[in-house]
């Protein structure tokens, strides 16, 4: 995990559901790569083209509410964004979103104070993120939560168990 | 000092004399289930894993529900997929097309009270209604499940919600829940136990009790939990003696306690596009729909057939409307076929689908375009869910699905019944 | 010279006293009738290129949806919302789930002696009730719905001798299939296959329509059996009492006469991926099956549906096979409740399904993967008609459909039938 990047922001409202960010007549296409183009479909159709690798999200409150589907946050780290930064999270999705490699960062205000298309630095050793003079505290992440989405997820964390 | 339900269940499952909010602990797996569209999903995650054997091939459960019937080409390989690998790792318990999979659980005893569940799908608290602590979680976590038996979780604090009296006529739990939702908000109870309670609660039948658990996901939360009883333990077939200590303590810990007087509920509807956008019917009267829907695992069950049927009963819903009525499972379907709701239903015009998840998971099953308006009896109203982005789903209790078919728009149930 | 009852028909219609076969008249229509298979480009074409205001007659035009019931996308149900406007402001009938548009227009609108023209081809259906159906393109279509009129070539007619009667196990399927392996899949191309004899004029106006119904899957321009008093007694029951009886004349001049005795037919099966592709079901040797479909404008009526519960009555199909049930109307699912079939059916693990074309129109309900085998009562098997490209259909009764379900394999029902 890099301790500190920086991206270019999308901004994303208030109670983003796991319907808006997959919606359920793409869960059966074969691969997370066909399905990625459907992100955010339908709320901004237009959207998943446009996001480049190393972005970040910025939402309101509940991110990920809905359904528990994983395609979700496997989507939007297929897409390659390098962290979503929100007011709070949906708890399938949180667990799924880390399970995933998908780094979750909380603050209160960095949704009120920034603009789509700004860019924000993160910087996970002292929690903070930076929006030009201004900074914001993230709560920091567990260490082992962190060397789960290092280690790429659950998965990989899986087989060094099994010995694979 | 006490300990909540969510804890006591807990205490059970990791036979400690203690657990406290906020702790995190590994649970030992009752039962898990896995429908149709993840399936494929945990299979392969399973493999990458690194795991050749589940852990115990009795307690993993297939429900084939969001695809069934087949629309799509490429359904069939989900079940495909599930198939092979229930054979091939010699997993009975295979629901071809029986229902959804939260009304099969409890219905076919799969869940009993006291246990620790999870489902690869939101709704799995749904079980909470029976006593169960059941949650959802994605497909990587079950994979990990089905080679462990295992999972860590978090001790969740407690919110309490007591409700007292009785219902008013045409009210039911699905308006309980609604108007808690608009309460507490769609993250109201974010990785958090919900606990229902009082006598209100004490008087619902089980079918109603799911309705509640089924939503408490839409507020966010971990489980959503009631008492096991006697209605409970004749449900689940179990001896109610060995369930005794599943009881929140009079001194449990609770983050906060709502109370509700049930005489003051009302017929409520949420409104596009956010399960806690609730109002009043009364507010939204006249409100032209498309199409109704009753089904699903929130209200697809046989007494909310039998409350739209008692509206239904000698009238013919309105033209150019559509009623789309999908019975959660197969048992409800003959049983409702036997007492002559299917009937009813049918010659007032409604399109009766198998019991699956239909419409609700926006798959297949009356699907809308531009500009349409729905109301239905399910639990999420997310934007597009069932079609076009720029339609729009409202949700309610059956009777008042089943009313607003009738008049192809949104009144007062009450008048019907 | 005679006439043929299909030519004495279209002479009617045409306002002649006599109709020769090659003959090409205008005829007018008595009803006509479209569903969502194809609607929305007859609305377009009505609407922008023929630039109609008003259909001829708003009581003989009839909307039905029932291809994607209910809609499985946003755009499917665009095309309902499209039909839907459309019947609302020209004030027509207008159906939506409420069953097969054949079903539907036999139960509620054709009496014998009609032509009725739809944008479907199994129109030919009607011959079951002495009127002469025929299915057209969307083009002619909206000409028939704006106009009233269309043009017609008189048809050769080609006669089919039934004596005899159906082994226990047997049905008009059986028949039906039988007599279109044998001619071919256009060995009545443009023709009349006009069905005769003592058998049927035993049959039920379903089993009749069961024959008609398939008389386009050999080419033919319509199927027609004489209107008798079964027929009359089952449009009377209905409401419906104008209508004009023909028969054949004695020396009416036929291209060709089969004949055909029940004693000796067995149930027949058509194999992938041609309908005219038929052989015995003993002969079919061991074919493993993933899916069973009872229902269409062909398969989906009451006794056909008594049929498959005489089968499944109290016993379980093989867990691996999906049995979908989908009786042919709204009136046929109702008879079929009454009577305790759906109850048999939903026991025995079969999806009971609503009242439409389903699996048989192959993308709503039902549809079939890669490599998977479906056996169904449905019209056609023609090659990812059922869903995949690489799939296949076999075609048979609802019994035999009733039988394999049980089994997971094709299998003979006369081992199930008392």
């Amino acid at each position: 995990m890099k301790e500190a990047f920086k991206g270019r922001v999308w901004k994303l409202g208030d109670d983003i559901d796991t319907d808006i960010i997959i919606p359920t007549q793409f869960l059966a296409l074969k691969t997370v790569e066909d399905m990625k183009k459907y992100a955010f479909n339908p709320l901004r159709p237009e959207l998943a083209a446009q996001i480049q690798p190393g972005d970040i999200i910025v939402a309101g409150k509940n991110f990920g509410c809905g359904s528990s589907r994983e395609q979700a946050p496997e989507i939007l780290a297929a897409l390659k964004i390098s962290c979503i930064i929100a007011k709070s999270y949906a708890r399938i999705f949180y667990r799924n979103a880390f399970n995933n490699g998908l780094l979750l960062l909380e603050n209160n205000e960095l949704y009120d104070c920034c603009r789509e298309g700004d860019e924000v630095s993160v910087q996970l050793e002292n929690s903070q993120v930076l929006l030009g003079e201004k900074s914001f505290e993230v709560a920091s992440i567990p260490t082992d939560l962190l060397q789960m989405v290092e280690a790429g997820g659950l998965v990989p964390f899986m087989r060094k168990r099994n010995g694979k | 000092m006490g300990y909540t339900l969510a804890e006591k269940i807990i205490m059970r499952n990791t036979k400690r004399s203690s657990v406290t909010a906020g702790e995190l602990l590994n649970v030992n797996v009752d039962k898990v289930m896995v429908h149709d569209i993840f399936a494929p999903f945990v299979v392969e995650k399973f493999r990458e894993m690194g795991f050749e054997k589940v852990w115990n091939p009795d307690k993993i459960v297939f429900v084939y529900d969001h695809l069934v019937p087949t629309s799509f080409i490429e359904d069939f390989r989900h079940h495909k997929i599930a198939d092979a690998f229930a054979a091939e790792q010699h997993i009975k318990a295979v629901h071809r097309a029986d229902g959804v999979c939260h009304q099969l659980m409890p219905e076919l005893r799969y869940v009993v009270p006291g246990q620790v569940v999870f489902g690869t799908d939101s709704h799995t608290t749904t079980y909470g209604a029976i006593g169960s602590f059941s949650t959802g979680i994605g497909y990587t976590e079950m994979a990990a499940i089905f080679g462990t038996g295992q999972l860590w979780i978090k001790v969740p604090p407690t919110l309490k919600f007591t409700i007292d009296g009785e219902l008013p006529n045409g009210v039911y739990s699905k308006d309980i829940i609604l108007r808690i939702l608009g309460d507490i908000g769609a993250d109201g109870g974010t990785y958090k136990a919900l606990e229902f309670g009082g006598s209100t609660i004490k008087g619902l039948s089980i079918s109603s009790r799911m309705t509640l658990s089924n939503m408490a996901v839409e507020a966010g939360a971990k489980v959503g939990l009631i008492e096991p009883d006697e209605k409970t333990f004749a449900f689940s077939g179990v001896e109610g003696s060995q369930f005794q200590d599943l009881k929140s303590d009079p001194d449990a810990n609770y983050e906060k306690v709502f109370h509700y007087d049930a005489s003051n509920f009302k017929p409520v509807v949420a409104c596009p596009s956010n399960v806690d956008n609730i109002s009043d019917v009364e507010a939204l009267l006249g409100t032209k729909i498309d199409q109704g829907f009753i089904g699903s695992c929130t209200n697809g069950r046989f007494e909310d057939l039998e409350v739209a049927a008692k509206i239904l009963k000698g009238r013919k819903i309105a033209p150019f409307t559509k009623l789309i009525v999908t019975p959660a499972s197969r048992s409800i379907y003959a049983e409702a076929a036997k007492a002559g709701i299917i009937g009813i239903l049918v010659e007032a015009g409604a399109i009766m689908n198998p019991p699956a998840c239909g419409l609700c998971c926006g798959r297949s099953g009356g699907i809308v375009s531009d500009g349409e308006r729905v109301i239905a009896t399910n639990n999420r109203n997310f934007l597009g869910r069932m079609g076009s982005p720029k339609s729009e789903i409202f949700l309610a209790s059956p009777a008042t699905v089943a009313a607003a078919a009738l008049e192809g728009k949104i009144v007062d149930p009450r008048k019907y019944l | 010279m005679g006439m043929t009852m299909g030519e004495k028909i279209l002479a009617r219609a045409s306002g002649k006293e006599f109709v020769k076969p090659g003959e090409i008249i205008t005829a007018k229509v008595d009803l006509c009738m479209s569903n969502d298979g194809t609607t929305h480009l007859n609305i377009d074409i009505f609407e922008k290129q023929l630039k109609a205001e008003k259909v001829f007659d708003p009581k003989k035009v009839i909307f039905i949806v029932d291809h994607n019931v209910p809609s499985e996308s946003a755009k499917t149900a665009q095309v309902h919302k499209k039909m839907r406007i459309f019947a609302q402001k020209h004030e027509i009938p207008f159906y939506e789930g409420t069953g097969v548009c054949h079903q539907i227009m036999i139960e509620d609108f054709v009496v014998p002696g009609q032509l009725v023209i739809a944008a479907d081809s199994h129109t030919c259906s009607y011959g079951g009730l002495g009127a002469f159906g025929t299915g057209v393109g969307c083009t002619d279509f909206t000409s028939v719905m704006n106009t009233g009129e269309i043009w017609l070539m008189v048809p050769e007619t080609l006669k089919f001798e039934i004596e005899g009667s159906f082994k226990a196990g047997v049905y008009a399927r059986d028949l039906i299939l039988k007599i279109i392996g044998d001619i071919g899949a256009n060995g009545a191309n443009y023709r009349i296959m006009e069905f005769g004899g003592p058998a049927v004029k035993n049959f039920t106006v379903d089993d009749r329509v069961v024959l008609c119904n398939m008389a386009v899957e050999a080419g033919a321009k319509t199927g027609l059996v004489e209107a008798d008093q079964i027929a009359i007694d089952y449009v009377k029951t209905r409401g419906r009492h104008d209508m004009n009886l023909y028969t054949s004349d004695e020396d009416a001049v036929y291209e060709n006469t089969y004949q055909y005795s029940l004693d000796e037919l067995e149930p027949m099966i058509a194999i992938p991926h041609c309908v005219d592709d038929v052989v015995g079901v003993t002969q079919i040797g061991e074919v493993k099956i993933d899916q069973g479909f009872i229902g269409s404008c062909n398969n989906g009526r009451i006794e056909e549906l008594r049929a498959a519960a005489q089968i499944l009555q109290g016993k379980k199909i093989d867990p691996y096979v999906k049995l979908l049930i989908s009786p042919a109307s709204k009136a046929v699912y109702l008879e079929a409740l009454a009577e305790g079939l759906i109850d048999i059916f939903v026991e025995s693990g079969a999806m009971v399904l609503n009242p439409n074309c389903s699996v048989c129109w192959g993308s709503c309900q039902g549809v079939i993967g890669e490599g998977e085998t479906l056996i169904s009562t449905g019209t056609r098997n023609f090659k990812g008609r059922a869903g995949h490209p690489n799939s296949s259909v076999y075609l048979a009764s609802a019994a035999t459909v009733a039988a394999s379900a049980l089994t997971g394999k094709i299998t003979d029902p006369r081992g199930f039938v008392v």
